[in-house]
């Protein structure tokens, strides 16, 4: 038993170091990968504009929940008023990158696995490296720096859809002021608060891209093999994001 | 099919605009000016005494063998002979546990990862499944190595391209996507993907694999062609005997590990040795045994019962 548990948390340790390794490897290539500008662009309207319908909706319904819960709550304190800086601060610091994230790694991040291993186990990265093109810099790091560059925008989208979304139940259904509803936020709501979401965001936006083209790379190049790793890619940046979050919240306080 | 097509041009770099003189005498230095690799090396492959483990199993033991310059050399062998294996190690997308592998003059593990590249821009390879790429077009596809490494005008190109599709006769295609192309057509818009940097060398890696007989014809005869006009050497694994040996100048027969015969076609065909006539001739059983090794049938049947 013991020693199941010490050989899995080896191994997790070794793919964790793997990981960074990649990571390493993706940072030293991305300098060079700006000169491709039209690559990164592609790669960022795949990742980015093509996330945007899930990003806004999921946005819009976990706004309006918090309208309705933060309303329900602060009713009890009678500090309606307070609704609109209780739901900033929620999306802007936590919900809206941490919730875009989960998204992304399951939108566009198996996405980016399955692509790559599918592209592993037909030979195209065989051929490219056959033609004297390294399928990393060419294929790969486009797609990472896609990746982290749309992750921040959709969690920005996400938040600001998450707002009318708790507007909109909170002050034209359930009554809420408007005045007080924006100019609290306004208030209350400092740049220290919309720092920490977009640090979170761009973290998030590098461990789900590099998690993401790490699994599909590394993929067994068969069916089963690309299924697999499409599946890990969600549920370990779904780990990493939520371990990473706590760090970061930890670090702004 | 107009091969070579009037004023085409063989070696395009000659005519290249580069943006400063060091990455013309990279370009140079790759492609070889005269001298650059010397014409009297008759063998542009050479193994030597090549060993290769992977997972504790023996794939090579003591490999020798040459394959010449200019020529259409079939690498022949029963499946698990380590044929794939063996273009790998050529190409250095691995490497031998000992031995030389020497491509063009230069062994494969002294090279950096830079050297290696080159040394690939001076090979084309065309895969079993043909491993386009499914994202671009066919004409990108054919495009994509010019497009790499060098910086031709788009006119260029576009000639270029539309060159090495005439030869594989899938101009008319350019504009379509891999996922629309027959398994046949895939095979030779990657043929001319492999073919448009002038390489010297040019491998196919089973080349036939479920084809139609016209479109292993076609691929047959497009095989033999290239390597006369383009003075390439070709090295064409298969397992089609027949096919094969209309087109080949020498095969090379492996079996366990080794070169076990080399020779042309016609004398492969008259090697009495046992494991040479039963791979030409398709015997089921010989040398090579049609059992996988397994403990005795009957026992093994008893057990199963017992238990």
């Amino acid at each position: 038993m013991f020693k199941e548990w010490w050989n899995s948390l080896s191994e997790s340790l070794i793919a964790a170091g793997a990981l960074v390794r990649f990571l390493f490897r993706l940072l030293i290539n991305s300098p060079r990968a700006f000169l491709r500008m039209d690559l990164i662009v592609q790669q960022t309207y795949n990742s980015g504009a093509l996330s945007l319908v899930i990003i806004m909706l999921s946005g819009l319904f976990v706004g309006m929940v918090l309208g309705l819960q933060g309303y329900q709550l602060l009713q009890r304190f009678g500090s309606e008023e307070a609704l609109g800086t209780a739901a900033a601060i929620g999306l802007v610091k936590e919900l809206g990158p941490v919730v875009t994230a989960l998204l992304f790694a399951g939108r566009a991040g198996t996405a980016l696995t399955s692509e790559l291993g599918l592209m592993k186990a037909t030979d195209q990265l065989s051929a490219m490296e056959m033609m004297a093109v390294d399928p990393i810099r060419r294929v790969v790091v486009p797609r990472f720096l896609g990746g982290v560059i749309a992750m921040p925008l959709l969690a920005a989208i996400f938040s600001m859809v998450g707002l009318y979304g708790a507007q909109l139940v909170g002050v034209q259904i359930m009554g809420v002021d408007s005045g007080s509803f924006w100019s609290q936020m306004r208030a209350s709501v400092g740049i220290v608060d919309i720092s920490e979401g977009i640090v979170k965001s761009c973290v998030f936006g590098i461990a789900c891209s590099a998690i993401a083209v790490y699994q599909g790379y590394y993929a067994a190049p068969t069916a089963e093999g690309v299924g697999r790793a499409t599946t890990s890619t969600v549920v370990t940046s779904a780990v990493v994001v939520l371990f990473l979050d706590y760090l970061i919240t930890a670090a702004f306080l | 099919m107009d091969w070579p097509p009037p004023g085409s041009i063989s070696r395009p770099w000659k005519i290249l605009h580069f943006k400063n003189s060091k990455s013309a005498a990279k370009f140079e230095a790759t492609y070889g000016g005269p001298g650059h690799l010397p014409m009297s090396q008759a063998n542009i492959i050479e193994i030597r005494n090549l060993n290769y483990v992977v997972g504790g199993r023996t794939i090579f033991d003591g490999l020798d063998m040459v394959i010449p310059r200019g020529r259409v050399t079939a690498v022949m062998g029963p499946s698990g002979t380590g044929k794939t294996t063996l273009l790998r190690l050529v190409t250095g997308q691995i490497l031998a546990d000992s031995g030389a592998v020497e491509v063009a003059g230069s062994e494969i593990k002294s090279l950096s990862r830079e050297a290696l590249y080159r040394l690939r821009q001076r090979m084309g390879m065309l895969f079993q499944n043909g491993a386009l790429l499914t994202d671009l077009s066919v004409f990108e596809n054919v495009a994509f190595a010019l497009r790499e490494h060098t910086d031709l005008p788009e006119r260029l190109i576009r000639q270029l391209v539309l060159t090495k599709l005439q030869a594989v006769g899938l101009r008319g295609a350019a504009e379509l996507m891999p996922s629309e192309l027959s398994g046949g057509m895939n095979r030779r818009v990657a043929l001319a993907r492999a073919i448009v940097m002038d390489p010297e060398i040019l491998i196919y890696d089973e080349p036939f694999v479920g084809l139609d007989p016209i479109s292993m014809g076609v691929i047959l005869r497009l095989i033999r062609r290239l390597n006369d006009v383009l003075g390439l050497t070709s090295i064409v694994v298969s397992h089609d005997v027949k096919e094969i040996s209309s087109v080949a100048d020498q095969i090379l027969l492996l079996s366990g590990g080794k070169v076990v015969a080399n020779g042309t076609p016609k004398e492969l065909h008259c090697n009495p040795s046992k494991i040479v006539a039963q791979f030409m001739g398709g015997l089921s059983d010989g040398p090579v045994p049609f059992h996988f090794p397994a403990t005795d049938y009957f026992g093994e049947l008893l057990a199963r019962e017992e238990a």
